[in-house]
């Protein structure tokens, strides 16, 4: 069914009694022609442009849970494409572009808002690697704008410009940053893609992955065995654990990343605004909860819970740099588990094995990438080789030497 | 994660005091292959369940630490001075 005003309004007059289920509930089929492991946003994503772009629709979406209940729902909804690096800028901007149709794609509402996204910075060199990272992005193509301080005070007159360590100096602004809503994101992904034939499977977990011939001949799952022609990983925090299976060992540890959401308040921060001193990220849903969250909580796990340390890490730095959240309540805090790959870059490679695929290390930096992940991986496993964005993101960087070094922090880990 | 952590020098400790470096990983002889080096580097097994990692008492005894924990529940099982694998491998 299409939605749309008149869709509405009939329904209504039925007293929204009618409103058929968004995408199918299907049984599992023996053999697919490519099984996605992972009913993420990327995974849904990736199944949507395989159907829509190129034309494979025999495919499965294989998801231990309910889809979305990974970090697609888990994320503080954030959109850029503030990147430096020639290997990461254009996928990113790849994925705003798709951003920006994604609702018009997809007819589904997932509130895509270019509210701006501004990054705060507090010394003279921070204002230089700001300019060259500006300066990069308009070579790319994408915008960006250098404000100073009276700009900034007048866009956001409640931030402690006077703090006596970091005093607020100016920010790059990229005005058609913002946010979207999470979970709609994965909603209108399955939609599309169940609408196109693509079986999205839930409770239905992949336990093994079986090879023939050096080949992926298919996947033992807790619902019995599925046959595939190609078999694609995108399952983040999961990554090292379902490679295992296909007795890969991967350059990921897997990290426990918090987000938190106030009560909810009037209108009171209209973009996002990051924190230069500390690591903070703020922003205000639709419904004015505050949404914000910062470092990670420095150790390996798997369990998608924090430690109250870093609570009050992440709030002091938001009373850092806005001293009027002293008096607001938090309202929940959660965590995700985040594929932190070593030099802080995503993988989406072909793998020693031939048919499988593998996409993940998305650290921080995943739900933004959603669309273009979704596009490149698609083409990668239709086609057998990269698109042209993702050509730098490959699995065996590390061993070349080739790290895309976007946050200049090294191959330790536990410096992320 | 476990709130209290048993330092073998200091006893029952906040886990604040200490500082975590990553997988308590053999390091290669400085003359090993560069694939043992890469491995060493950048390929973890990241496992779901029996970990073992280096601490720094860096607000107690400042020794290195091996902590055994489970990095799905978080609970700890046992921690040791580094050391103490050292004495024990001569």
């Amino acid at each position: 069914m299409r939605y749309s005003a008149l869709s509405i309004f009939l329904n209504g007059l039925r007293g929204n009694t009618a409103w058929k289920s968004a995408w199918r509930a299907p049984a599992l089929k023996p053999h697919y022609d490519v099984i996605i492991v992972g009913g993420g946003g990327h995974g849904l994503a990736t199944a949507y442009y395989l159907a829509k772009e190129f034309g494979i629709r025999n495919v499965a979406v294989l998801e231990k849970s309910y889809i979305g209940s990974g970090n697609v729902g888990r994320n503080t909804t954030i959109i850029r494409s503030n990147y430096l690096l020639p290997g990461n800028n254009p996928f990113y901007e790849l994925s705003m572009k798709l951003w920006e149709g994604l609702e018009q794609d997809l007819n589904f509402n997932a509130m895509v808002s270019q509210r701006g996204v501004l990054n705060l910075f507090h010394s003279d060199a921070q204002c230089d690697a700001y300019t060259r990272r500006g300066n990069a992005m308009r070579l790319h193509g994408v915008d960006a704008d250098l404000l100073d301080r009276e700009q900034v005070r007048e866009k956001l007159p409640f931030l402690n410009f006077e703090n006596a360590r970091f005093p607020i100096q100016g920010g790059l602004l990229q005005q058609r940053g913002g946010t979207v809503r999470h979970d709609g994101v994965a909603w209108g992904y399955a939609r599309g893609a169940d609408s196109m034939g693509v079986d999205i499977i839930q409770e239905c977990e992949v336990t093994g992955i079986r090879r023939g011939n050096g080949k992926v001949i298919g996947v033992e799952t807790s619902r019995g065995f599925v046959g595939c022609g190609k078999l694609a990983l995108a399952v983040a925090g999961n990554s090292s654990q379902v490679a295992a299976m296909a007795d890969m060992r991967l350059p990921i540890e897997s990290h426990v990343l918090q987000a938190f959401v106030s009560e909810g308040l009037k209108p009171f921060i209209d973009c996002v605004v990051t924190f230069g001193a500390g690591h903070f990220y703020v922003s205000q849903s639709d419904k004015g909860g505050l949404v914000f969250g910062g470092d990670m909580d420095g150790y390996n796990s798997y369990a998608q819970r924090g430690n109250l340390a870093t609570v009050e890490h992440v709030i002091e730095a938001g009373k850092a740099m806005i001293p009027a959240l002293s008096r607001v309540r938090v309202l929940r805090s959660w965590g995700g588990i985040m594929d932190m790959s070593m030099d802080g870059s995503p993988i989406i490679d072909r793998t020693s094995i031939d048919n499988l695929y593998l996409n993940a290390g998305w650290c921080y930096g995943g739900f933004k990438a959603t669309p273009a992940s979704g596009f490149c991986f698609a083409h990668l496993i239709a086609r057998n080789h990269a698109h042209a964005v993702t050509r730098e993101m490959r699995l065996d960087r590390f061993e070349r030497g080739y790290l895309i070094d976007e946050k200049g922090q090294g191959a330790q880990p536990n410096l992320h | 994660m476990a709130s209290l952590i048993p330092c073998p020098h200091c006893g029952q400790r906040p886990k604040e005091e200490f500082t975590i470096k990553g997988e308590a990983l053999a390091r290669p002889a400085a003359d090993a292959s560069q694939e043992i080096w890469f491995e060493y580097v950048y390929l973890r097994d990241n496992p779901r369940g029996a970990y073992r990692e280096y601490w720094h008492h860096t607000s107690g005894c400042r020794r290195w630490l091996v902590v055994s924990r489970d990095t799905a529940t978080h609970e700890i099982e046992g921690v040791r001075d580094d050391a103490a694998r050292e004495a024990a491998a001569e």
